[in-house]
């Protein structure tokens, strides 16, 4: 007999029903009358566009957030969480997208922390111990229960995430971009762990941008845009040839609503991402050839030291010819962060040269360096590349600020300052087109258009550029890429730093790619493969690999 | 309103001193005294004549010059717990040079002096910066340091090299040319014409924080070092620079006490206005305006208090007003909830 709920029929049994949620904030209206039906067992995706009301939904689910209108049914019984603990009580589990940690405790301390497992009046450790080792072997998610987080992969962090919520009694795991922080490796990784757990009965609610890993995991797709679901699909309906991997449907969301909810199976990359930004997208970009000019930065033998004093670059050199697009590949944690931050002046250069312009810069300050024309989007924008205290009118001169016309004598001029503003968000479609927002309340992708914007606008001859994508949408990285190759044709000298491959691939003329702090060596895009590259990443040098 | 209206950072403190007003006169009902003839007394105290208004203007301007010296700090990230010890500083150089000024005339002789403690307030606080720029020492711990430095050496000087007189250790006056001449005179009372510096200054450091590259780069490493060292800006030389513009503020205060008020550098001349400063700087919320007025609120329950004594209510209840306020502001986020939600249970 299905369950009727609020006056609704049901056809199926369902962990989770959200109706008609509405969520509205400042001046946003972030979820607008959202339909959410996840079958019991299933693996359904939610897909949309950066700001398209995504993980506002979730943390409805999830009890962080109370929805202004509408209800939500965990399998079959209406509910009100006034808090996440109230969620986690109806079995529901949610790993973030930014992990919630303690970095300096063991694996098994970080899951049973809050809940702690005892004896007597004590914490028993043991006990504690072997209840995630139990969870661990059930579920294949390996860890090691007594390394510290500090020391451990972020891919093992994430399966620490899963199992803490697995701890708690979860039956519906929410995964916020569980794939963003992976190598490819590690999310194909986590694609068997969630197949696992889905046939032991688990439901999972997977958000996500990156229509492949869509295609490959989830059953059921809702497509959210503008806050509205614009399409709730079958994915095994959409791509036959994935069907017997594992799929259901999709909601696809869009500034808040969902936009799309398309069976998976019945639908393409293609059609999600159309109903995700409302218009198609060209997935890859088209590169014109181009004779690069001469060398305008040289990075000679390098020698580089990590926070903990450990040698992190290892005599790296590399030139970049202006007009070339040097990309940098490698799994995160070889080395690239203390390179990038040694050549922009941030971190202290132990041995080696960097010549720039014609001129060793080795020492130089930030702000020398970017007097001179380099231009840095940083890694971590919410770290180093956005002040989210200051409106966007400031953070789009941070680097030039003290520069004419931003400040004449010392004093700030607020005249070009708004008008430099008001140029950057037109040029680069910055949303919402209020340039006195702070930086902080503007969506990710947003946060990466102003920084794109302000190191654009710099006019610089050579550019570091950090992972310009991760964390963004389809129409977003279209955006990002397009500009990088702009910036290629104007003579612009880039060294790209990312982890996505097909990054790396579509947009470089030459690509290095880094192990442990060393270059493991030079090929180009169009004379190697992913498996050559991919296993250069993996240690191997180009010889062996080209043997 | 939003939790995060800007309406707030002035309804928040001005909720929190009526709050506290009630609080305490529960106190007081329970000390089995009368609130309203308290609370009266207190008024009467602080602004019942002119020269009760004349002591309220003399008391609020070392707290307005501290507040704002803390506050400065706070806006660039630096927790200076030292203006004690750089208002010592800034009144007792100031003592020293101002005594040796008798040939130089007032046009010369008032600024020189001046100056001279804002230096000495400036260099006192910039050693705190330097360590922590150079060596990472925190400055809280540094300058608590340097406060028990000063305090010290201060009353060596007025025991020893500088001493005049018997009773409490006071240095001689400082030359007639360097006093500040006062705004009025009411009966024995002058009341200094610090204020208008402080209130100068505060307007001064509005300017500065809001309008300025440096204002710009001192906010910026104050709310996100690791981006504003991304932008080109020198964290090590803005903690440094912070330090000293904030010294120099709390230099100035103790400087304005022994040209407007004491004349002379007494043992206990700052007598805790610089550690006053922070809860200053709490009240006003780190804003210029904002200090002034809670600086002026705090002198003004000070004075009253004295008054508030003699209806038999121990002066002490005034601790726990600016205890309460101080909770109450620090403890913003729960006031705004509470406030919210009162309102939402009403409609």
């Amino acid at each position: 007999m299905p369950p009727s709920l609020g006056g609704i029929e049901l056809d199926k049994e369902y962990a989770v029903v959200m109706k008609g949620i509405t969520k509205r904030f400042p001046g946003v209206l972030a979820n607008d009358h959202v339909d959410l039906f996840v079958e019991k067992g299933e693996i359904h995706a939610i897909v949309g566009e950066n700001g398209a009301g995504k993980t506002t939904l979730m943390n409805q689910l999830y009890g962080l957030l109370h929805p202004d209108e509408g209800e939500i049914y965990v399998f079959g019984k209406k509910v009100h969480f006034k808090g996440p603990r109230e969620a986690i009580e109806h079995g529901i589990g949610m790993v973030h997208q930014h992990f919630m940690l303690v970095d300096n405790l063991t694996v098994a301390e970080n899951v049973v922390l809050g809940s702690e497992t005892k004896k007597g009046f004590l914490f028993d450790l043991n006990e504690a111990r072997k209840v995630v080792k139990d969870l661990s072997e059930k579920y294949g998610l390996l860890v090691d229960v007594d390394a510290k987080i500090e020391d451990i992969p972020v891919g093992m962090q994430q399966r620490v995430e899963i199992i803490k919520t697995l701890y708690r009694g979860a039956e519906i795991l929410i995964l916020d971009e569980p794939t963003a922080v992976l190598t490819p490796q590690e999310a194909e990784e986590l694609f068997e762990i969630l197949r696992r757990l889905k046939k032991s009965g688990k439901t999972i609610i997977f958000i996500s941008h990156k229509l492949n890993e869509v295609m490959e995991i989830s059953d059921n797709v809702t497509v959210m845009r503008l806050g509205k679901v614009t399409g709730r699909l079958k994915t095994s309906e959409t791509n036959p040839k994935e069907i017997a991997r594992l799929t259901d449907n999709v909601t696809v969301m869009r500034l808040g609503k969902v936009t799309g909810r398309l069976k998976t199976s019945e639908t393409n990359p293609k059609e999600i991402a159309r109903l995700m930004v409302g218009r198609d997208v060209v997935l890859r970009v088209e590169k014109e050839s181009k004779e690069p000019g001469d060398v305008v930065f040289e990075v000679k033998d390098l020698w580089v030291k990590d926070n903990r004093g450990l040698d992190a670059v290892k005599g790296v050199s590399l030139k970049v010819r202006r007009g070339e697009i040097v990309g940098i590949a490698g799994v995160a944690g070889n080395g690239q962060t203390e390179l990038v931050e040694a050549i922009t002046g941030l971190r202290k250069v132990e041995k080696g040269k960097i010549i720039f312009d014609g001129i060793d810069v080795t020492g130089f300050s930030p702000r020398e360096l970017r007097d001179m024309g380099m231009a840095h989007i940083p890694e971590d924008r919410l770290k180093y590349g956005l002040i989210v205290e200051y409106p966007a009118y400031y953070n789009l001169i941070l680097g030039r600020h003290h520069r004419f016309p931003f400040s004449e004598s010392n004093f700030l001029n607020k005249r070009f300052i708004l008008k430099n503003a008001e140029d950057l968000f037109e040029e680069f479609d910055i949303r919402p087109r209020k340039p006195e927002m702070l930086g902080g309340n503007f969506s990710g992708g947003n946060q990466q258009k102003i920084v794109v914007a302000r190191e654009l606008s710099h006019e610089p001859k050579f550019m570091v550029i950090s992972q310009p994508t991760r964390g963004l949408d389809v129409g977003a990285i279209e955006f990002i890429h397009k500009t990088i190759l702009r910036m290629r044709a104007r003579n612009v000298g880039i060294l790209l730093i990312s982890m996505e491959l097909e990054e790396i691939f579509s947009l470089s003329d030459r690509i290095l790619v880094i192990y442990e702090g060393e270059i493991m060596g030079e090929t180009r895009p169009e004379e190697t493969t992913f498996e050559k590259v991919g296993l250069m990443m993996a240690g191997h040098r180009l010889e062996e690999v080209e043997r | 309103m939003r939790p995060d209206s800007r309406i707030w950072s002035f309804v928040v403190p001005i909720a929190a001193v009526i709050l506290a007003l009630m609080i305490a006169s529960i106190v007081i009902l329970l000390i089995g005294k009368n609130p309203v003839v308290a609370y009266e007394a207190l008024i009467k105290g602080a602004f019942g004549g002119r020269q009760a208004i004349a002591d309220t203007i003399i008391k609020t301007t070392p707290l307005i010059l501290t507040g704002l010296a803390v506050g400065f700090g706070f806006r660039a990230g630096v927790f200076n717990i030292g203006a004690e010890g750089q208002m010592i500083m800034g009144a007792l150089i100031a003592t020293v040079v101002g005594i040796n000024l008798g040939g130089v005339p007032p046009v010369i002789a008032i600024p020189v002096t001046m100056l001279i403690g804002m230096l000495a307030g400036a260099g006192w606080a910039a050693i705190a910066g330097y360590l922590k720029a150079k060596t990472g020492a925190h400055e809280v711990v540094s300058t608590i340091m340097l406060n028990w430095i000063a305090t010290y050496l201060s009353s060596y000087m007025v025991t020893e090299p500088l001493a005049v007189g018997s009773g409490t250790p006071k240095s001689p006056e400082i030359a007639e040319s360097a006093k500040l001449p006062p705004l009025l005179t009411i009966g024995a009372t002058e009341m200094t014409s610090g204020i208008i510096i402080a209130i100068v200054a505060a307007i001064i450091m509005y300017i500065i924080l809001e309008k300025t590259t440096t204002g710009y780069e001192v906010k910026a490493a104050g709310f996100n070092p690791y981006a504003a060292e991304y932008g080109g800006i020198s964290i090590s030389k803005n903690i440094t620079m912070s330090m000293a513009i904030s010294g120099a503020l709390a230099g100035l205060a103790g400087a304005l006490e022994v040209m407007g008020v004491h004349h002379r550098f007494l043992g206990t001349l700052s007598g805790g206005k610089g550690f006053d400063g922070i809860s200053v700087a709490l009240i006003g919320q780190n804003h210029p305006i904002g200090i002034m007025f809670a600086a002026f609120l705090m002198a003004s329950l000070r004075t009253g208090s004295n008054e508030m004594q003699f209806v038999g209510v121990p002066k002490h209840i005034i601790m726990i007003i600016q205890g309460i306020v101080i909770f109450l502001v620090a403890a913003d986020r729960i006031v705004r909830t509470i406030l919210i939600r009162k309102k939402k249970v009403r409609s």
